[in-house]
């Protein structure tokens, strides 16, 4: 078996469901695409508060995290996360999203800082291609 | 560092989990030298058990317990990562959700990263930094996959078996050999119909076996409804109190320091082993080969070699008659 | 790929040697066919669901089929062809759009225009916090008020959402689970308020915790306390509501989930089961509540496998009803199911494709004997449906009823090869889970070891590997693009207007009711869920005291405590 070395230390992810919609297909397929990916995921279960996704993410030096909407709350509770970011000066965690989101308030979201917003159908290797290629740069920010 | 170690000590929770990072990725010795010195004072607690028995919730409901005292808290809660993507799923964090917004609470998934015995190569590291940073309590959740995770014995001051009734793999794993670390044996969902026969179970195992001082505890719980919790509670303390009284803690903490260094002698020796290796003659005999390797690092006559290496572990007990 | 081609050795010996040699001509010609190659060919030998098959099905492959015993006719035993003797040629399945979004006065407005455009029964649709047992300003709701459904605090809102509407001549489906029996309490409550007797009223409510645990995830307390209030509700249901179906059990979210189609199958008869056994363990005769269970079913793409699925599903529930529970009237027998097309299978890209599946699915549905039918609109994978989806939906019922000419005949694909073949095969595959099932104990002992849910979970991986490999084609996702998607559609969004309205009406609301009759009424509730007692006639005194449906969840929860999952990937 490989070692684990500095240079190979993986990606930390956290896949996280807000709000009170129960639909976590695609959360968990992404979860295990990651992993599967060569990821440490971390998953954060359903029904979470905003305070609760960014507290995991600090306490977890989480490189990104991705947030799973799909009960139309997600102009609420995106821009929630986000404040709750900058609050906490953790705003250099990559915030990405998913779920059914119409194209024009994925538009928005981006706009407030939401990294990029899956839609249904986005390809599983897009999904990996995006967190390895923006969570790296993290990585090589942060250390 | 000076800026991390600086946060670390003005208590930002990022600061400590940088750190842990860091300990993950093997660039933490001069954080451990300089926090080193602060090290000692909190109560670590290894919580270890097969799968399914209700290790998280029996976390959240000690967490939950410990923090109704006052006392602050630190969780490593470790699982498995796959040996072919080296990714790994953490999902415990799920049953700690209520602790998540209390700042006094700090939880961290770690991946086993291939280390094996239930913790991951940084547990030990993480315990420690998270005692440095004046967590009261540092509870670790072992892997539990029913393997013989006994390396939890050498990291916490306190261990603790958690088993449930009516599974065979509760039997297996008193096989496996945990018997001999437990501090205190936790038997969850009490309510079971077998619970009583697994009490039974456990304490003819332990008749077994010669205990010198401390005899292990056996507690049972109801970990979703919180029930007992308290009663596990002071068998940790009772068995911290008399490590303290009987002189077993500086002793187990020598030991414990003596398995780190020895990890982390062992752990360079065994990569600047490897190297030599993939230069050798693969015609060699492997008693030659072994003694020419070592002969590199100046050790040994260059002709003998023990074919076998000694076992440490932090065992409680040993089996009568032996 | 397995191998496409397999040797028809099955002939038996009663075929005519004419047929025999033309078998064998046809399996050589096929052995040296080469499989098309290239993007979509590595599902050419498996369904969806991955159930292996033949390029051509034969009389040797319903040779065992004894024609009495397997098929029968339609309305009888096993009643494979379809519940009915002359189905829907003596009666149309109902169209029922599932609707409901905003407030209580627009989902109204909505109702009133499905009904003028020909539709012949209500569904409602709540939003989440109303599904989850939050009242519109609780913190949990945040931004969730209206979104994809219909947001009821109190029989005030139940009141204003059946407004103008005879509850005595319509029947109304109700999609809730947690808080179902509340809503069951609104309703009543709502209806005797316009002076219409409970008995009077039709309809169903799903009420189907076991799949919220599997699939759907929309629970409030621990499994066994939830079976409980179900079984309460059959009991009351049995005795003072003759005319209601009291609970629909739901396969379409486990298959939403990303099950294959016969773990549909076989984790929905399960749940049902498990009622059945519940609420016989309560005294209750099978015969006096079986014949009001429904069931309610996803229709996938996958045709033939659906058809095969609906097949599979009257056979296996008939015959485990009369032989395993014992039932004697034959209506304890027949599997009555309400159909919507998948949601999972529409999809964001070109959102018009999605009218052509719903097509097909829809279809399925009919040809495999469907009660009643939703039709997805074109846009719900991107937002709720607008007026226009909506009616495109329905539109595609009324022209599959009444244009094509598929009612005309009863189970036209019975007797075809495959189609029986595939029916065989997907109640092989279910009777295999329910041993599985068995060997924990049963359903709810399953459900609670995270058995359906990590099946579940390993399928929905698969299927969605096999997309992003090009095994599988989806028409505008992995094939088909167009690169410059204009996302011109319509859509309709619910502004926070309504969340704020919402809360404050039930603030309102709250001020303006005798506190002494709530308090009385959920302290009353709570002995009744501490204790053996129905809670029914509880929860009716509760809504009648205008208790919001979050503080008779809270007081209910005070009794059996918040479920947590153990999640399985």
């Amino acid at each position: 078996m490989e070692t684990w070395t500095e240079e190979r230390r993986p990606l930390r992810v956290i896949v996280a469901k807000a709000g009170l919609d129960g639909h976590d297909r695609g959360a968990k397929v992404i979860a295990r695409a990651l992993r599967d990916a060569g990821m440490e995921v971390i998953y954060t279960g359903l029904f979470q508060t905003p305070e609760q996704i960014v507290q995991t993410a600090i306490q977890e030096d989480a490189d990104g995290i991705g947030l799973s909407i799909l009960s139309g709350a997600h102009m609420t509770l995106f821009p929630l996360v986000l404040e709750q970011l900058k609050e906490q000066g953790a705003d250099d965690v990559v915030f990405f999203g998913g779920g059914t989101i119409p194209a024009d308030d994925a538009e928005e979201l981006k706009r407030l800082g939401v990294r990029q917003i899956f839609t249904p159908g986005a390809p599983l290797s897009e999904i990996i291609e995006f967190v390895e290629r923006e969570c790296g740069k993290r990585r090589e920010l942060v250390g | 560092m000076d800026d991390l170690l600086g946060a670390f000590r003005a208590g930002d929770p990022r600061a400590l989990a940088r750190a842990i990072s860091r300990c993950e990725s093997g660039r933490v010795a001069d954080l451990i030298r300089a926090l080193y010195p602060l090290t000692g004072r909190a109560i670590t607690i290894g919580l270890t058990g097969p799968p399914g028995v209700g290790k998280s919730t029996l976390t959240s409901a000690l967490v939950t317990h410990v923090r109704g005292l006052g006392k602050t808290v630190g969780v490593i809660s470790v699982d498995p990562s796959s040996p072919f993507s080296h990714g790994a799923l953490l999902g415990d964090r799920i049953r700690l959700a209520e602790h998540f917004v209390d700042r006094d609470v700090f939880i961290r998934s770690m991946a086993s990263r291939g280390h094996l015995g239930g913790v991951a190569g940084a547990t030990a590291d993480a315990a420690s930094l998270m005692d440095a940073f004046g967590k009261d309590v540092v509870l670790i959740e072992t892997v539990g996959v029913g393997q013989s995770e006994i390396e939890i014995a050498e990291i916490a001051d306190t261990t603790l078996v958690a088993l449930q009734p009516g599974s065979g793999d509760s039997v297996q794993v008193l096989k496996a050999g945990v018997l001999e670390i437990a501090d205190v044996f936790v038997v969850n969902k009490s309510d079971h119909p077998m619970a009583l026969q697994l009490q039974r179970e456990i304490r003819s195992m332990m008749e077994m076996l010669n205990f010198s001082g401390w005899v292990p505890a056996l507690i049972s719980t109801q970990a979703v409804e919180g029930k007992n919790v308290d009663k596990l509670w002071e068998a940790i303390l009772k068995h911290d109190a008399w490590l303290r009284e009987s002189g077993e803690l500086a002793q187990k903490r020598r030991a414990a320091f003596a398995h780190r260094v020895r990890q982390l002698a062992m752990g360079t020796l065994e990569g600047r082993v490897e190297r030599v290796i993939e230069q050798l003659d693969g015609d060699m005999d492997p008693y030659a080969a072994a003694a020419g390797v070592l002969s590199a690092f100046g050790v040994g006559d260059g002709v003998h070699v023990h074919s076998g290496a000694h076992a440490h572990g932090g065992v409680r007990a040993t089996v009568k008659g032996l | 790929m397995a191998k496409m081609i397999e040797r028809s050795s099955g002939l038996g010996p009663d075929v005519s040697p004419e047929y025999r040699e033309l078998v064998e001509r046809w399996e050589g010609k096929a052995a040296h066919a080469a499989p098309r190659s290239g993007r979509g060919s590595g599902a050419i030998d498996r369904t969806i669901s991955d159930v292996p098959l033949k390029a051509l099905y034969g009389p040797e492959d319903v040779a065992h089929i004894d024609l009495a015993r397997d098929l029968g006719v339609p309305g009888e035993f096993p009643y494979t062809r379809g519940i009915h003797p002359t189905m829907y040629r003596s009666r149309l399945w109902t169209m029922r759009q599932f609707a409901g979004f905003g407030n209580a006065k627009q989902t109204n407005e909505r109702y009133h225009f499905l009904l003028s455009q020909g539709q012949m029964g209500l569904s409602v649709a709540f939003d989440m916090p109303t599904l989850m047992g939050y009242d519109s300003d609780s913190p949990s709701a945040r931004g969730e008020v209206g979104k994809c459904g219909v947001a009821i605090d109190s029989v005030r809102d139940m009141e204003t959402l059946f407004d103008g509407i005879d509850l005595g001549a319509i029947t109304t489906s109700m999609t809730i689970n947690g808080p179902a029996a509340i809503a069951l309490a609104q309703y009543i409550v709502t209806a005797e308020n316009k002076g219409i007797p409970r008995a009077k009223l039709g309809g169903t409510l799903q009420a189907d915790i076991l799949k919220e645990y599997i699939a759907q995830k929309e629970w409030i307390f621990p499994p066994r306390p939830h079976v409980r209030i179900i079984v309460d509700m059959m009991e009351f249901c049995t005795r003072e509501m003759p005319k209601w179906n009291t609970i629909s059990v739901s396969g379409y979210h486990i298959r939403e989930a990303g099950s294959t189609a016969a773990q549909e199958l076989a984790f929905t008869l399960a749940d049902g089961f498990a009622y059945v056994e519940a609420a016989m363990e309560r005294g209750m005769d099978v015969d006096s509540f079986a014949p009001r269970l429904s069931f309610f079913f996803n229709s996938h793409i996958d045709f033939f496998e659906e058809i095969a699925k609906f097949r599979a599903a009257r056979r296996i529930y008939a015959r485990r009803m009369r032989d395993v529970y014992g039932a004697k009237d034959p209506r304890s027998w027949q599997l009555r199911f309400h159909t919507q097309t998948a949601g999972c299978s529409a999809t964001a890209q070109q959102p018009e494709n999605n009218i052509v599946r719903v097509a097909f699915e829809a279809m399925a549905a009919a040809l495999g004997g469907t009660q009643s039918l939703h039709t997805n609109s074109m846009d719900e994978v991107l937002a709720l449906p607008t007026e226009k989806s909506v009616e495109i939906a329905l539109r595609t019922q009324q022209v599959l009823a009444y244009e094509t000419n598929v009612t005309n005949v009863v189970d036209p694909l019975g007797g075809a090869y495959f189609v029986e073949a595939l029916t065989d095969e997907i109640e092989r595959q279910t009777l295999e889970y329910f041993d599985r099932i068995a060997e924990f104990g049963g359903m709810v002992a399953a459900v609670e070891a995270g058995f359906p849910q990590r099946e579940i979970a390993d399928a929905s991986y698969r299927y969605q590997r096999s997309i992003e490999s090009g095994e599988r084609i989806i028409v505008g996702v992995n094939a088909f693009e167009r690169p410059e998607e204009t996302k011109d559609i319509d859509l309709l969004k619910i502004g926070q207007e309504i969340e704020r309205g919402q809360a404050r009406a039930v603030q309102e609301v709250r001020a303006a009711r005798d506190a002494a009759a709530v308090e009385s009424s959920l302290a009353a509730l709570k002995r009744a869920c501490a204790g053996s007692e129905n809670v029914m006639p509880r929860l009716i005194d509760c809504v009648k005291a205008v208790c919001t449906e979050g503080e008779i969840i809270d007081a209910m929860v005070q009794v059996y405590g918040r479920y947590t999952e153990n999640t399985q990937f």
